[in-house]
């Protein structure tokens, strides 16, 4: 598509017959992801496949499975990382275990888990405050490729490298490497901390609420859907919460432009920390 | 609006010839977006020193920054501007006479009720935020009624998109390479012919203060 052609208007009604026939077609809910963030993601997939309009693309897509699960990884973009944010791990060591600590046993959900890296740095940080064997933790997302390298928990040796980092800033315990050896130049997580996770498909979107939770952490998902979807998700994910627990958030993600910030209240308003009120 | 064209090329071959000039009026402006890369906080500073909370546009900056900056360009200049500054959160509302500034490490987007959006897509030439995909998203939304200014950089982000601006109707003005301290970047809209006005920053200064009483009296 050359920018000289570029008609928003008629472009953006293509993009919600494409988005409309993905659903009808496959299941997969696009329709209330964040526009902008759509608009160019679409235009990078057109870029790097063909020149033709959104329309042409969609007869495709509705006829061509194999090309729609090429357009998958655009929208199941995941940045992730073992203590991503460490500042946010030493907010939860500091105002959130001491919670979990009065409950005798404790759920924690990480809703769109991605590979599985901050769910066993949350691991490892159970471990480390011995509370582990009181958790049950269950991990869950969308795409069934990313649980499957959650579930196998074996990550390269440059991905420890920059958890080891993070662990450090976050001020962890140990060494990271307590938590994982290292075989034929991959590192494998204990098992003892994948015994505790619950790996599970399972699409906010689309799906229901998930069990009571002491603890939910959905952190980079909600910025990909517009404020309509992510009024819904956390609808979804109140009530998925035992009251008085912990809902946490992305970096830059926050309760405060949403009605639904009235039902929590805040305990770290820079970690974007909240907990449901009774 | 043939406005691009003649001021693009005519900016482009005598950068000079505008020493005098201002743009004309744009009452019908809607937001002011920034961008700009190394060197970029003073010359912002400089840019909005006169600008208070009761401007009446909202105002976005997009600044190339280290991905560990952790808040501290929202703060400095917090500290030393009138105009008070937010530092962005997802679907965080424009408001007037804010400056409103991208976080490191995330792309910046504008959605159409208004509302800055944050991606962690992959970076666009190296950038996250890239200045060209806000300016495009915001041109996408704004259209004819959106000033965008592009200041000193390293790199050539930012032409692409003021290109869009430009097509869709709205106001680009570029720093003046020769003021600026990495010329590479304003440069790069104008060879691009992206650039409807090539003006010093206290031009710029002057004729988005120009803008503020313009839109404030309709």
């Amino acid at each position: 598509m050359k920018i000289e052609d570029y008609d928003a208007e008629v472009n953006d009604i293509e993009l919600s017959l494409l988005l409309e026939g993905i659903y009808q077609r496959y299941g997969y809910d696009f329709r209330d992801y964040a526009r902008a963030s759509v608009t160019r993601r679409m235009a990078q997939f057109m870029q790097d496949n063909s020149n033709s309009s959104l329309l042409d693309i969609t007869g495709r897509l509705l006829r061509d499975p194999d090309y729609f699960y090429r357009l998958i990884p655009y929208f199941s973009v995941s940045v992730t990382a073992l203590f991503r944010d460490p500042h946010f791990y030493a907010a939860l060591r500091e105002k959130v275990i001491p919670m979990l600590r009065t409950w005798p046993n404790f759920k924690i959900w990480h809703a769109g888990c991605a590979t599985g890296e901050e769910v066993y740095s949350m691991a490892i940080l159970l471990q480390e405050q011995g509370i582990l064997p009181r958790a049950q933790l269950y991990a869950t997302d969308i795409s069934q490729a990313a649980l499957d390298t959650a579930k196998a928990g074996i990550y390269s040796l440059d991905t420890m490298r920059k958890g080891s980092a993070n662990y450090h800033q976050a001020h962890g315990g140990n060494t990271l490497s307590d938590h994982y050896h290292v075989r034929y130049n991959a590192a494998a997580m204990n098992a003892q901390l994948r015994r505790r996770i619950t790996f599970a498909q399972h699409n906010l979107v689309t799906d229901k609420v998930f069990g009571e939770m002491q603890l939910v952490i959905c952190r980079n998902v909600l910025i990909y859907f517009n404020e309509n979807l992510q009024n819904r998700v956390l609808e979804l994910l109140w009530e998925s919460l035992d009251y008085g627990g912990v809902l946490c958030l992305g970096d830059k993600e926050t309760l405060a432009f949403s009605p639904i910030v009235e039902r929590f209240q805040v305990i770290d308003k820079h970690n974007h920390i909240y907990k449901k009120a009774v | 609006m043939p406005v691009n064209k003649v001021h693009g090329k005519a900016a482009l071959a005598s950068v000079g010839s505008f020493e005098h000039t201002i743009p004309p009026p744009f009452p019908h402006c809607k937001l002011v977006i920034i961008g700009a890369s190394a060197g970029g906080s003073a010359v912002v500073r400089d840019l909005l020193a006169d600008l208070t909370a009761s401007y009446p546009l909202p105002v976005v900056l997009v600044q190339h920054l280290h991905p560990d900056d952790r808040g501290l360009l929202v703060e400095n200049l917090d500290s030393e501007m009138t105009m008070p500054v937010v530092g962005v959160l997802d679907k965080m509302p424009l408001r007037p006479g804010r400056l409103h500034v991208a976080p490191a490490d995330y792309h910046l987007l504008l959605e159409s009720d208004s509302r800055l959006a944050l991606s962690l897509d992959a970076p666009v030439h190296w950038s996250r935020p890239s200045i060209d995909l806000f300016f495009e998203s915001a041109a996408l939304i704004f259209k004819q009624d959106l000033c965008a200014i592009l200041l000193t950089g390293a790199n050539e982000d930012g032409a692409e998109g003021m290109q869009l601006i430009s097509r869709l109707g709205g106001r680009t003005l570029v720093q003046d390479p020769a003021s600026a301290a990495f010329p590479r970047m304003p440069q790069a809209a104008i060879d691009q012919h992206a650039a409807q006005w090539v003006l010093s920053v206290d031009r710029i200064a002057k004729s988005l203060k120009n803008l503020g009483a313009e839109v404030s009296n309709g």
